[in-house]
């Protein structure tokens, strides 16, 4: 068997065929789903792994491809950039799936909600190892598919409109992406992520085509990246349960977009030639606005997890942001931004959850000394909170550290006066949270929603302290060679952008 | 290959019809599932032909040109039977189960004849290079198709019959007198010799016309669409099925072979491929708006058909047009893409829709509750049938918009790239509008008719081959490029 073909398919399958199987199981086998949902989760973590031990340490090529009959194929390769995202993708899917078990146990529908549960991370990881364009805009649809239903778990009326409202905005992304995909494959003939620099060799007539094209990929990448003015679905969408929002804001939807993003940029145009064609500079420019935008929409919001939602708006651009500079320091900010944003935003949410589930609150001026009720909870919403802010030791000070110096590097000092802003503002809208959480007095006794040996359940408080844990590690030893910001570093090398 | 197989073939489902209507009522079923296993499962055996071989070309009864009738599959008429074939045994399995609900029984013994009336005459629509023949077989199919509207014996359903019948009748009247001009003209009634003798007059020019308006509004295609929506829509399920997947397809395939064949070397295509792409843009516009905000479900899938035929009508303007023959190639293999995948994915929601109706006595999406629950196989049914209408991978609906797509932005005509970007978006609207209301629960409404087995299975086997024929490309662009010597695209016909 020749592994190389095998393991992307199979890192695929493994989150595919539970959730397939999970579909025509009956509600009441709760034991059986969660068992097949699990297994299927740790078989690709610990496949991801193996896959990016190959590649690191082997040098061996994970590819899988087929014809198609569209002049282009379907192709599946792990390259450096992939296995970013799979990584985290697999990562996160483990531990949102716990959460989910805790937070769904005995609500209506788990079937299906797993069920597509698990082909949203099929998507998400396909689209973390999609070889070309259009297999990146394969997994890029199926992943609105999936997450749809999703959205309108819970079957009410303003559950449906946020799902209407969320598919206008995907669907237009994905048409958008559609068109940028076939046009650049008729300008220029199949493309690959691999072959980078296909676009240069084509004369400059068609320059102003390519960044027509630039457009509208950003575009469609952009809805799912949240990039303003596409973000308006995002807040939306927080009607969905916490996991969802969990999953949905930490790893695949944005991320999808962000990636897509990060794509077009290194792997098909090229950062460097993206630059000369003078692209990078609206994209920058894009991209701060969302930062700013993001930031004071959040301020205004009292309800907890729409704060969040303006959060990521704000928070996945600095990953735009850090492609759109020309300096290496920037090129590893914004790949390593895709991992570090994923493991505090996702602990953000799971801890709103909690708030949510335990005592009933969401709006952030009921929770009143919720803190000293849940303890855990509340310190891990802090530590994630400082660390978005930019506290150092935190993971989120790394993110903005390396986005600073490759400001400078890139000879745009205002970059550094843009995060300053950012970090204050991120301050603002976070430190009120926590002051209220830890400070205040609590206006009334606590309505407890589910009672349990510890302040939650104990699958609602292993999952946030999971990944709590790892952004401080993260920051703490960001030196090392393995941790998110050397793998980026080696990333960055490995694609010519870092020397 | 055994040579009498297609004639047989062709005059199957009419020995069929007879042998039904001889039948007494109770066995007349039986009679018409056997006719539709044969027939579907004898157009594989001529596929396999043309595909190992080279087109089938040969005169019924042995009678020589011009006397006799020619006889001629190529690969464009293989990939039009094989879609009849597939989606009349499925839905002839679908009206079995359908026709025996006690509501339906009395309708049964008039349904069998009629069916495969109509079917016989799609059979030979697509195999024929007759142009009066053609005629003859336009007419069969919609006076066949017309009666089987009316079976729903409604006043809604008669009205639409009546209002079918009368455009039908005048599509093929305009039609005859279309193939009148082009005898007196040239003497010929074969395809490819008229092809040859055809001189650039004013009279081949009225033909033309005639022609093909009477097959434009046979097809639908905006403005001529104003009868399909009533007459799809208050059918009987498994009607309403073959009238969208295969009965408009029979009109356009005729269209298809008079622009691209028949007046091939004149100017008329070539002066007005454009007007037949601006039509396409505004079908796809007013048929996907329509079905946005139509509220009974079987209008929402009619007009979504009015909708889906501008994707297929896009073929006019690229193939006349000035374009790379390469990308006319891509062009033509989009459009038989979009012809297959529209037709099983619409025969799917059709079929899907009549299993909802009659699982929740209603045709009102607002009133629709626990589908989701009562009835998981046809949701799911409905959900794969959408995914390939909207044209998301992988499906043959993505295959028929990347195909085309290329070949627009190819050919510079940029404003034709709306007709698939917005489309694609006002399907997905419409797809999800319906979806959602499955999801719509309500403990209180209880499933409320029965939905038999043969009813649900069928319309998931057509969604499913609707979404799998997006995995094997390269048959179907064989057929529709390597056999098909159409003139239009370089070939030299028989």
């Amino acid at each position: 068997m020749n592994l190389n073909f095998w393991l992307p398919l199979i890192v695929l399958a493994s989150s595919l065929f539970p959730g397939l199987i999970i579909f025509f199981l009956s509600e009441e086998r709760s034991t059986l789903r969660t068992a097949l949902n699990l297994t299927g989760a740790t078989l690709k973590v610990v496949l991801a792994h193996f896959m990016a031990y190959r590649l690191l340490v082997l040098g061996h090529v994970h590819e899988a491809g087929f014809g198609m009959g569209l002049g282009s194929m379907f192709v599946l390769r792990v390259d450096f950039l992939s296995l970013m995202f799979l990584s985290l993708s697999s990562n996160l899917w483990l531990v949102t799936t716990l959460y989910a078990v805790g937070y769904l146990e005995g609500s209506p529908n788990r079937s299906r909600f797993f069920g597509f549960f698990s082909l949203c991370v099929t998507a998400s990881t396909g689209v973390a190892m999609a070889g070309n364009p259009l297999t990146l805009f394969i997994f890029y649809e199926f992943l609105t598919l999936v997450t749809y239903p999703l959205v309108v778990h819970r079957e009410t009326g303003p559950a449906l409109r946020a799902g209407r409202t969320y598919l206008w905005y995907t669907v237009f992304g994905g048409s958008m992406v559609f068109l940028g995909v076939v046009w650049l494959q008729t300008l220029a003939g199949p493309l690959d992520f691999a072959g980078t620099g296909v676009l240069q060799t084509l004369g400059t007539e068609h320059h102003f085509t390519l960044g027509l094209i630039f457009g509208v990929l950003i575009t469609g990448f952009g809805v799912k990246a949240a990039l303003v003015p596409l973000h308006g679905w995002l807040p939306v969408a927080m009607i969905a349960p916490a996991p969802v929002s969990a999953l949905l804001h930490a790893v695949a939807v944005v991320k999808a977009g962000a990636f897509g993003i990060v794509r077009t940029v290194f792997d098909v145009y090229g950062r460097d030639f993206a630059g000369q064609l003078g692209l990078l500079g609206p994209l920058a420019f894009v991209a701060v606005l969302t930062i700013i935008f993001g930031s004071l929409q959040a301020i205004a919001q009292t309800d907890l997890k729409k704060r969040l939602a303006y959060s990521t708006v704000s928070q996945i651009s600095y990953i735009t942001l850090g492609t759109a500079l020309i300096a290496p320091f920037s090129t590893v900010a914004a790949i390593v931004h895709l991992v570090h944003q994923g493991i505090m935003k996702i602990t953000l949410f799971f801890c709103a959850g909690n708030f949510a589930e335990t005592l009933g609150l969401h709006d952030i001026r009921e929770m009143k000394g919720a803190a000293r009720r849940m303890p855990l909870t509340g310190v891990l919403f802090t530590t994630a909170a400082m660390g978005m802010i930019g506290v150092p030791p935190l993971a989120g000070f790394v993110s903005k550290w390396y986005l600073g110096l490759g400001g400078l590097g890139a000879g745009q000092n205002w970059v550094v006066m843009i995060l300053v802003l950012s970090s204050l503002l991120n301050a603002v809208y976070f430190l009120p949270v926590i002051s209220t959480l830890w400070f205040e007095q609590p206006d009334q006794e606590w309505v407890i929603m589910r009672s349990s040996r510890f302040e939650a359940p104990w699958t609602l408080l292993l999952p946030p302290l999971l990944t709590a844990a790892a952004s401080i590690l993260a920051g703490l030893f960001a030196a090392w060679t393995w941790s998110p910001l050397g793998v980026a570093r080696q990333i960055a090398s490995g694609m010519g952008m870092w020397p | 290959m055994w040579t009498e197989l297609p004639g047989l073939f062709l005059l199957l489902p009419f020995a069929g019809t007879g042998l039904v209507f001889l039948l007494p009522n109770q066995t007349r079923p039986y009679g018409g599932l056997l006719a539709a296993i044969l027939l579907f499962l004898a157009p594989w055996a001529i596929a396999a032909d043309v595909y190992t071989n080279s087109p089938i070309d040969m005169n019924l009864g042995g009678w020589p040109q011009p006397l006799g009738i020619g006889i001629y599959i190529d690969g464009l008429s293989v990939l039009f039977l094989l879609l009849t074939a597939v989606v009349g045994l499925l839905v002839s399995v679908y009206a079995w189960s359908y026709f025996s609900l006690p509501e339906n029984k009395t309708k049964e013994p008039h349904f069998w004849p009629l069916w495969l009336i109509l079917w016989g005459g799609l059979n030979a629509l697509f195999s024929t290079a007759d142009i009066f023949n053609t005629y003859v077989l336009l007419e069969l199919v919609g006076i066949s198709a017309a009666a089987l509207t009316a079976l729903a014996g409604n006043l809604l359903s008669l009205t639409a019959a009546l209002r079918y019948f009368l455009v039908a009748v005048a599509g093929s009247l305009a039609f005859l007198l279309g193939v009148g001009f082009i005898y007196a003209q040239t003497g010929q009634l074969d395809m490819y010799t008229v092809a040859q003798s055809a001189p650039d007059t004013s009279l081949m020019a009225a033909a033309f016309g005639l022609i093909s308006v009477g097959l434009m509004s046979k097809t639908a295609l905006f403005p001529f669409h104003f009868w399909l929506p009533p007459a799809h829509g208050n059918a009987p399920a498994p009607i309403s099925a073959a009238l969208s997947a295969l009965v408009i397809k029979g009109s356009f395939f005729v269209l298809l072979k008079f622009w691209f064949v028949v007046f091939h070397g004149l100017s008329g295509p070539e002066q007005t491929g454009w007007i037949l792409g601006i039509l396409a843009l505004a079908a796809t516009l007013w048929g996907s708006y329509q079905a946005l905000i139509q509220s009974r479900l079987k209008l929402i899938i009619a007009y979504s058909s009015v909708g889906q035929l501008g994707y297929m009508f896009l073929i006019f303007p690229l193939l006349s047009g000035v374009l790379d023959p390469g990308w006319k190639l891509q062009a033509w293999a989009g459009c038989g893409y979009q012809v297959l995948s529209h037709g099983l994915a619409k025969a799917a929601l059709f079929l899907a829709a009549g299993n909802l109706i009659q699982a929740s006595g209603t045709d009102n999406i607002h009133q629709l509750r626990n589908i989701a629950v009562c009835l998981p196989m046809t949701s799911f049914t409905m959900g794969l049938a959408g995914v390939s209408l909207m044209g998301l991978p992988p499906s043959g609906g993505f295959m028929a918009k990347w195909l085309l797509l290329q070949a627009i932005l190819a050919s510079g005509q940029w404003w034709l790239a709306l007709v698939p970007v917005l489309g694609g978006l006002l399907t997905a609207g419409y797809i999800f509008r319906l979806l959602s209301h499955t999801f719509v629960s309500d403990t209180q409404a209880a499933c409320y008719g029965r939905v038999f087995w043969g009813m649900d299975k069928t319309a998931l086997f057509l969604a499913l081959s609707s979404i799998l024929i997006g995995f094997r490309a390269q048959e179907v662009v064989f057929f529709l490029q390597e056999r098909t010597p159409i003139l239009a695209l370089g070939g030299g016909g028989p």
